[in-house]
């Protein structure tokens, strides 16, 4: 199938070039200066506005839902009233600080501070949305054919999405979790569909796409988050046992003395902190050296003019053609990796009859 | 650094999707898939086991329709045998007919042509007594023109007669 295989090259080259138009934006606002790090950050950071694409010098984006709780109660108002630094109720856009890019308002004092509660719709929200409402369509498209007909086999599509499914069902729920592994069946499915689909939407540049969702530390708390409630909801009491009266010497353990309830206590807190670190920053990095590698473009354009960019643009698209692809890679397996870690640490807070008189 | 510190909003707008996203899948999306390829995997191994028993009940019937065919190839060499041996039989007793009958006509028609034989013997002699009288007749009445040889002749009748 050699055109489809063209297309597909034409629509990544096309992927690369709308991200170097992003490029090009941050450049044209610093006027000849290209600051690598701004360009980077403005792409993986959360945003008010959904940026789709600058022309010329017009930005063209969707504007999103800004809710904040400030002094005086709730406002909602959109982001298209804070462009180009104006004000809305005293809320604006900070310049610098740490609060850089960020909703603020002044106190009486005249400080700048953020609101009390900032739960604006965000970029990365509203590319969670999209997501969720896909992921239902997709699933209960599929649902309804099975309910129609389970004995039919499924074909495309959703033959594809079955095999994921089982193999995931089999592989790595089955296997991990030894005592009903039904119950828990359907988070670590929902999960995995989550984080992978979320993956998928990140890599691509357009507008459906291009939030780095899975690359935002708050994404991926709220699921460590839930794997760990789970986790400690369902343990079973060996499990507690296991953190408050370990099978050690008993010095280690006294109520004087309890070293061991510490280990196992922060030994409890690294797994959700592992889950959160490990999917945000692969998925971050993934994102970072495809920008970096656009960015490479710019910084040589600056340094040697049209003949270096021209001669750095097509290592940089190669590089960045690669990126890409291992990134399609990289999104299958941190969603799978999150979903085994998952797995098993659901699995450990519910060991096996066998096993806990063994260990005894 | 804003990287790493997590954003209340974002929490609140991640949090709220994904229960939605988990609560409709796991009660329309999941119980259906799993509960479909789990009957999908029943039905084809009752399916199996189906065509495992067809196969079986194939050979039995096979092995029956053979042993069907045998007796009657059995009972088909068996009749054969005895259409040949009563064939036999009827051809030595036709054989047997056919040489007395034979004999008989053999015997008979030698019968008749004795009988036939006889009678032209009969005739031939009659004739010939018819013509050697007429021979004696015709010598008779040359010779006994004289009184002499009729004297003779009878004379010599007359011995011959008693001396007969």
């Amino acid at each position: 199938m050699p055109l489809k295989n063209r297309s597909y090259f034409a629509l990544i080259l096309l992927l690369i070039f709308t991200m170097s138009m992003g490029a090009l934006r941050a450049e044209e606002q610093e006027k000849k200066s290209f600051d690598i790090k701004e360009m980077i950050f403005t792409h993986v950071l959360d945003s008010y506005e959904w940026h789709i694409m600058t022309i010329g010098k017009k930005n063209i984006s969707i504007p999103l839902l800004i809710i904040v709780k400030g002094e005086d109660g709730w406002h909602a108002f959109s982001s298209s009233k804070l462009r180009d630094g104006q004000q809305y109720n005293g809320f604006y856009l900070s310049k610098e600080g740490k609060n850089k890019g960020k909703v603020v308002t002044k106190n009486q004092a005249g400080e700048e501070m953020r609101p009390k509660l900032d739960i604006s719709f965000t970029k990365n929200a509203a590319s969670i949305i999209i997501a969720s409402i896909a992921l239902i369509i997709i699933m209960l498209s599929i649902a309804a054919q099975y309910k129609k007909d389970p004995i039919r086999p499924m074909k495309g599509f959703g033959g594809a999405i079955e095999q994921l499914t089982m193999s995931v069902y089999n592989d790595v729920i089955k296997p991990n979790i030894p005592n009903d592994y039904q119950k828990f069946a359907p988070y670590l499915l929902t999960v995995f569909y989550f984080i992978f689909l979320n993956n998928l939407l990140g890599l691509i540049p357009l507008f459906p796409g291009g939030a780095n969702v899975t690359g935002n530390i708050a994404v991926t708390l709220i699921l460590a988050l839930l794997t760990f409630i789970i986790t400690n909801v369902f343990g079973k009491k060996e499990y507690w046992k296991e953190i408050f009266w370990p099978d050690v010497p008993v010095f280690l353990k006294t109520p004087l003395f309890p070293l061991m309830q510490f280990i196992e206590f922060i030994g409890m807190l690294t797994k959700p902190f592992a889950l959160t670190i490990r999917l945000f920053a692969n998925m971050l990095a993934g994102h970072m050296i495809v920008l970096v590698l656009m960015g490479l473009i710019f910084i040589f354009y600056i340094m040697m003019g049209v003949g270096g960019a021209l001669g750095i643009s097509v290592i940089s698209i190669a590089f960045g053609i690669f990126m890409l692809l291992l990134d399609v890679l990289v999104s299958f397996i941190q969603a799978y990796v999150f979903t085994i870690l998952s797995a098993i640490f659901i699995g450990m807070a519910r060991p096996e009859e066998r096993q806990v008189q063994k260990s005894n | 650094m804003e990287l790493f510190t997590p954003e209340v909003g974002l929490l609140f707008w991640m949090l709220i999707p994904f229960l939605v996203v988990f609560y409709v899948l796991a009660k329309y999306a999941w119980p259906a898939i799993l509960k479909g390829v789990e009957k999908r995997n029943q039905f084809i191994d009752e399916s199996l086991i189906a065509a495992r028993q067809a196969k079986d009940e194939l050979a039995r019937v096979k092995a029956d329709s053979d042993a069907i065919l045998e007796q009657a190839r059995i009972e088909q060499a068996a009749i054969l045998a005895e259409a040949a041996k009563s064939r036999d039989k009827i051809l030595e007793v036709a054989k047997d007919k056919a040489g007395e009958e034979a004999t008989k006509i053999i015997a008979s028609a030698r019968e008749q042509i004795n009988l036939e034989k006889e009678d032209a013997i009969r005739q031939i002699r009659r004739e010939v007594a018819i013509l050697s009288v007429d021979i004696a007749e015709k010598v008779l009445r040359d010779n006994l023109n004289e009184k002499e040889s009729q004297m003779n002749m009878i004379d010599r009748l007359l011995d011959e007669i008693n001396l007969g």
